[in-house]
């Protein structure tokens, strides 16, 4: 434990604990993309597990802010992993057979800059 | 000082900035009616709780109204006292007081005097439109005071004099809602609580919910028992104020219209306190003088100052709060009790009468001497030396019963020999005199010299802690004169402290001494009238023509045929008493 | 350290705790160690989400999942099903009273769509005993701002600017208050929070507390640095005992982390923070009443002026607000007096909290902007009236008070047009009647309340309080007369136009607010010995239908009172003499014979 002395300081602890806390702040705002990851045995079948850690993983380093959860078994077992992306004000979009290759390029590319990305299962 | 100006039922006034709407409206001629407020002027005494809500008028742009005692005046300001809104509230306010106050008039002790009753007819109030439960208390006799709860109203005026003024403390307000009322400390008796039965309390209610306890029906029945000698003494204060009960302007000395009065009555003496006090000069001062003697002469266990106990307030305030020090007051007795020892030995062995067939009674201006008298170490096999003592309100009620025209009476003097005093007895009644009354003895025996001027005039004075230091031919003697207990209690502290270097304290328990003792006629926190009564005192004691203790032949005589010696062995008998600690009785029972 | 993957909040406001979710938060942490999962969900007992009707909650993050009425034997099948499995608990989501479906999150809840958190911004989602969790929300940074960057009279101003108003009731500037105690000197001064919550039924107050102690002891510090104090106070009842936990677990927190002492933020600037308890008396929450109980006296008002701000705690100058207002602070400071004071209308700023009780589907605590309706509040987020009943009236700002009626509904709720329709503002009690609510026996019900906690210090209050009181209870005995009722609207005039302080002044509205708007019904009662809503016992006769009844003797048998009298096989008859109006008849007879008339 610290002793905040400074303005700097509390701005110190402030970013670590924040680091702490941040899946549940993101989950208060609107403004972020929501991923889902569906997470039925199916999919951790498929390897969903690994591809739902990556996302963790390479959105942080990407710098990018999402709600990442998970989900139950979204109907297209055949193409597992899935993963549902929601853009904030856009209605969500579904992506088959995703892979660590797959999730870079959603982030990058559809969540980053909106652009269109391969791989959308049609609703 | 800043003035502003504002208007007041339609006048244009001018007030002195910070003052309240009550004041200016009093200082203008405009009367506005109230009920908890008190104020003991001169003794810098204010009680203003804003409760009883009497005082509310209307001030232009507030949205309620102001209680008048409370609401400082402000520059502009248009306050109406008498509107309609103003006299519909207050007529209901004083009803919902009295749909809550026992309507047992007729025979309350406070009838004629209660500040509530004649707010009722002043408001002219015949129905009370409100009926529903009223409050009930147990009541509470103690040998002095009488609480009957029922009819408190709430005004703490009992609580502000028993804490502010007195720092006793044992009145304060409990409960809530309409189960508020003031009472002591887990409701126990006065007995049990740190009261001194000092009696400001009585005096400042404006009703019945304190009062003294009555003996006139005792004494009437004494009186008319043929086998009871019945005698009566006298306290000094008594003399300058009993006239106002009978229409005289305060300070008018009615000594021997007094003494006709109570022959009237048919006490088979009427001898005077005052001779005791001239008693209790010789022995208390025998005793300050041989304090002084042994301090000078290097004696480290003697206890100085010496603290008068003539007070009996006074005397139950130290055993409560300052057991530590029972050792530093004077054993001599109060004079009332002096007075009592005398005449139950001496004059009844005189009179060839036992004991029992003896009653003595005392008129006093104070409440507590009727506590006093019923202490145990005052009674000789359960009979006490003063059997009742009265107050000055009592007694006026038995003239009036005896339908005694007290204004045409003749003045007639007190029977003797125990009826004779010097005008040091008499001082007894205000605030510094028996201590300017030991002075004068004091003097004469320490020096071996006759004091020319008997007027110790640095000792008198109503300032509330006094000191003086008086030359008795070229060593110093450091007085101090403190009055009523808050006062007392500033000065004790300082004694335990031991910052304090006085020779010799007087204390009296209530504010002026004597004369505004509790017992006295009510004076509904006018304190100019207790300072009339107070130069009445010294007029009295300038009339007399012997002013020192010593030189009261009939003391001489005593001492001669009966005691001796001032503190010999059979004053210390009869006249010496001792104290306890009580700090143990206040009782608390959660 | 691995970042959490999911947050399960659990309320552990009082009301939740109550329930046992301090047992869901165990069944969690063990349900997830037993599946390896306590790396990556933490598990955290919140502050009050303030929906208390469907209270223990769960909450799951980041996807708002709203779990309700969860026991703590669903803790197995949350870890098993929606943690581990991506499903939700169908059964435990809050269901829509009007569409009947499964509601996902709490973003669609209409509970929560109205609703804006400033006051409760962090209540039901930090930790209230990790100063971090307070941190890493923003915390202490207005403080920081305020020693650091601006000047005690620049705090003030952005106060005033903010348009804040006290939030304990009396609705006076927050900012103007300070800067009269900022203008008096004297060697020491006093910042107290009032947390002698006393309404019944408003627990705003204490679930801040309870939820969010931080950001009241910044604010605090924020006063104490504005007005040139040292030292702070809270006052509480002793019967919060949560909240004073919680207060006291922050305080040493703060403490530790350099937040509450000496040189604050490496300035010169010092202060602490005590707790004083209080007994729980409802007048000690007027300001003079409560610095008197903080000294050790009697808890009773004393005449103003003098103020607080001239002469308070100790004869120090003392600022005294309410723990919601404190709780406004910060973010004022953070986000500036001009994003505040957007909020809400003209004349009252931001949002209050309301606790929303009575014959309404969604009882709890919410936080609304000033200015939005009384339907919105009850229809919208309060989810409408109890079993399809009809609304009648509404009581805001407790026993100080008033009944607001179906014409008051699309009046906007703010300080001035409460005060304007008879009512007022208050600490924010909202309780909500239905048709079956008696309007005389409500304002018996206030009545009686603050006759209980009157304190006795002036006649008006003491005993004319008392009085009415038992007027009204003659007019719900049916014994009253017209004359009564006069005596009775004269009698709340004079209280309110004498007594001493705002409990005396304001005890009469709710009588007077039910005189004026439910005049008919209290007519009824004296002329027609009749109450409408039957809550009058005594106005109500049960009778036996001579017709209808055959004399099976069942009633008079269960009688408790042999009340009923018939021969066997006849009609029988009940003696209202005797009847204490209990029902038991009603329930025994097999024929409909009885009724109430």
């Amino acid at each position: 434990m610290m002793q905040i002395k400074s303005l700097a300081d509390l701005q110190a602890l402030k970013e670590s604990a924040h680091e702490k806390m941040d899946t549940r702040i993101k989950g208060k705002r609107d403004d972020l993309a929501q991923v889902r990851v569906a997470m039925a045995t199916c999919g951790i079948a498929a390897g969903a597990k690994g591809v739902f850690d990556h996302l963790l993983k390479a959105a942080d380093e990407k710098g990018l802010e999402i709600i990442l959860t998970q989900s139950d078994c979204m109907g297209h077992c055949n193409m597992e992993p899935t993963v549902e992306v929601t853009l904030p004000g856009k209605e969500p979009v579904m992506f088959g057979n995703v892979d660590n290759a797959k999730a870079d390029e959603i982030l990058d590319k559809y969540i980053a800059k909106g652009e269109f990305v391969e791989g959308v299962i049609a609703r | 000082m800043e003035m502003i100006n504002l208007t007041i039922d339609g006048k244009a006034v001018q007030a002195e900035k910070g003052q309240t709407i009550l004041k200016v409206a009093r200082q203008n001629g405009i009367d506005i009616p109230t009920l908890c407020y008190y104020e003991l002027n001169g003794q810098k005494l204010e009680n203003k709780p804003g409760g009883c809500r009497v005082c509310v008028v209307e001030v232009e742009g507030r949205k309620n109204l102001a209680p008048a005692c409370a609401t400082e005046v402000m520059e502009g300001m248009v306050v109406n006292t008498h509107s309609l809104r103003v006299v519909n509230a207050r007529r209901t306010v004083v009803e919902l007081i009295l749909s809550d106050h026992p309507a047992d008039c007729l025979s309350c002790s406070k009838s004629g005097s209660c500040e509530l009753q004649k707010l009722a007819q002043k408001l002219g109030i015949r129905e009370i439109h409100f009926k529903g439960e009223q409050s009930t208390y147990r009541k509470d006799d103690s040998p002095s005071i009488i609480r009957d709860v029922d009819k408190c109203i709430m005004c703490r005026r009992c609580e502000t004099v028993c804490n502010q003024l007195q720092t006793v403390g044992a009145l304060s307000a409990i409960n809530r809602g309409f189960e508020a009322v003031v009472a002591t400390a887990f409701e126990q008796d006065l007995v049990k609580s740190p009261c001194t039965m000092c009696g400001q309390c009585v005096m400042a209610c404006p009703v019945g919910a304190l009062s003294e306890v009555n003996q006139t029906r005792q004494v009437i029945q004494a009186i008319s028992n043929p086998q009871k000698t019945v005698i009566v003494q006298t306290a000094p204060a008594v003399r300058v104020a009993l006239g106002e009960e009978f229409g005289y302007p305060a300070g008018t000395i009615v000594t021997g219209k007094m003494a006709a009065a109570l022959r009237r009555i048919g006490f088979d003496y009427v001898f005077d306190t005052d001779f005791a006090a001239d008693l209790t000069i010789m022995e208390e001062g025998t005793e300050l003088l041989d304090r002084i003697s042994r301090h000078i002469k290097g004696d480290k266990d003697v206890k100085l100052p010496i603290l008068t106990s003539c007070c009996p307030g006074w005397v139950n305030f130290f055993e409560t709060n300052y057991p530590d020090m029972l050792d530093v007051p004077s054993t001599a007795k109060s004079p009332q009790q002096m007075f009592g020892a005398v005449a139950k030995n001496y004059w009844a062995e005189k009179l060839g009468i036992k004991r029992e067939d003896m009653v003595v009674v005392s008129v006093m201006p104070c409440v507590a001497k009727k506590y006093e008298c019923q202490r145990d170490e005052f009674k000789t096999d359960g009979n006490p030396d003063v059997d009742y003592s009265l107050t000055t309100r009592e007694l006026a009620e038995l003239i009036k019963q005896f339908n005694i025209d007290f204004t045409s009476l003749p003045e007639e003097d007190f029977d003797m020999p125990l009826g004779a005093s010097t005008g040091a007895a008499v001082i007894f009644g205000a605030t510094g005199g028996v201590i300017e009354a030991a002075a004068r003895t004091a003097y004469e025996i320490f020096t071996g010299k006759t004091l020319d001027k008997v007027d110790f005039t640095e000792l008198r004075g109503l300032e509330g802690v006094r000191e003086a230091t008086i030359d008795f031919d070229g060593t110093p003697i450091h007085l101090g004169i403190a009055h009523g207990l808050g006062n007392a209690r500033k000065l004790l502290d300082s004694i335990r402290r031991g910052e304090a270097n006085y020779h010799a304290i007087e204390v009296m328990a209530c504010p002026g001494g004597c004369i505004g003792g509790a017992g006295q006629p009510y004076h509904h926190g006018d304190f100019s009238i207790v300072e009339k009564r107070h130069e009445a005192i010294y007029r009295e004691d300038a009339n007399k023509p012997l002013r020192k203790s010593h030189e009261n032949p009939y003391i001489k005589q005593l001492y001669d045929e009966y005691f001796g010696k001032p503190c010999g062995e059979k004053s210390h008998h009869l006249l010496h008493t001792h104290y306890f600690d009580k700090s143990k009785q206040v009782e608390v029972e959660a | 350290m691995a970042k959490y993957k999911m947050h399960i909040l659990v309320c552990g406001g009082t009301g939740c705790s109550a329930s046992r979710s301090h047992e869901i938060t165990k069944n969690l942490q063990a349900a997830l160690k037993d599946k390896g999962l306590e790396e990556q969900v933490q598990v955290i007992l919140t502050g009050c989400f303030g929906f208390c009707e469907k209270g223990p909650i769960v909450k799951v993050m980041p996807d708002n999942t709203f779990y309700t009425e969860v026991k703590p034997e669903d803790a197995l099948e949350i870890v098993e099903e929606h943690v581990i499995k991506g499903r939700k608990v169908k059964r435990l989501l809050y269901t829509d009273p009007e569409t009947k479906e499964h509601v996902a999150d709490s973003k669609h809840m209409n509970f929560y769509k109205k609703q804006l958190r400033i006051a409760l911004r962090n209540c039901g989602f930090i930790d209230p005993e990790n100063i971090e969790e307070y941190i890493a929300n923003d915390g202490y940074a207005a403080v920081a701002k305020c020693l650091t960057e601006m000047t005690p009279q620049q705090v003030i101003e952005e106060i005033k600017l903010s348009g804040l108003r006290g939030r304990g009731g009396g609705g006076f500037p927050t900012g103007v208050k300070w800067e009269i105690a900022s203008k008096n000197h004297a060697d020491q001064k006093y910042v107290v929070c009032n947390a002698d919550e006393g309404d019944p039924g408003a627990f705003m107050d204490r679930s801040i507390l309870e939820g969010d102690p931080h950001s009241v002891i910044e604010a605090m510090t924020i006063n104490g640095y504005a007005i040139g104090a040292t030292k702070g106070l809270v006052y509480i009842r002793a019967e919060y005992p949560l909240a004073i936990d919680r207060l006291q677990t922050a305080i040493k927190q703060a403490r530790e982390y350099g937040v509450l002492g000496k040189n604050l933020f490496g300035t010169d600037f010092d202060f602490d923070i005590e707790l004083r308890f209080g007994a729980g008396a409802f007048v000690c929450g007027e300001e003079t009443a409560l610095i008197h109980s903080m000294e050790g006296k009697r808890g009773e008002p004393t005449f103003k002026p003098p103020f607080p701000a001239q002469s308070g705690y100790l004869q120090k100058p003392t600022n005294v607000n309410n723990v919601e207002t404190y709780a406004n602070i910060p973010i004022i400071i953070l986000k500036g007096a001009n994003w505040f004071n957007k909020i809400g209308t003209e004349k009252s700023k931001g949002t209050k909290v309301f606790a929303l009780a009575g014959q309404i589907n969604n009882v709890g605590l919410i936080e609304v902007p000033m200015g939005i309706t009384l339907r919105e509040v009850i229809y919208e987020i309060g989810g409408g009236i109890k079993n399809g009943k009809k609304f009648k009236a509404v009581q805001t700002g407790g026993p100080s008070g008033g009944c607001l009626t179906e014409k008051h509904l699309d009046t906007p709720i703010d300080y001035d047009n409460l005060i304007a329709a008879g009512s007022m503002m208050g600490s924010g009690g909202m309780v909500v009647m239905d048709e079956t609510s008696c309007m005389v026996s409500i304002a018996k019900f206030y009545l009686e309340f603050t006759c209980e906690e009157s304190c006795g210090k002036c006649s008006p209050c003491r005993i004319g309080n008392k009085r009415m009181l038992e007027l009204l209870d003659k007019i719900t005995k049916g014994q009253g007369t017209m004359e009564d009722l006069e005596t009775l609207k004269n009698l709340a005039g004079v209280i309110k136009d004498t007594a001493l302080c705002g409990l005396g002044q304001t005890s009469p509205n709710p009588v007077l607010s039910t005189i004026n708007n439910f005049w008919d019904e209290y007519v009824e009662h004296v002329k027609e010995k009749k109450c409408r809503a039957g809550a009058c016992k005594s106005l109500m006769q049960y009778v036996i239908d001579p017709d209808v009844c055959v004399g099976c003797t069942s009633c008079a048998r269960n009688c408790p009172v042999n009340a009923i009298q018939g021969e066997k096989k006849s009609p029988h008859h009940i003696n209202q003499e005797i009847c204490i109006k209990c029902g038991t008849c009603i329930e025994k007879c097999k024929f409909n014979a009885i009724s109430i008339k």
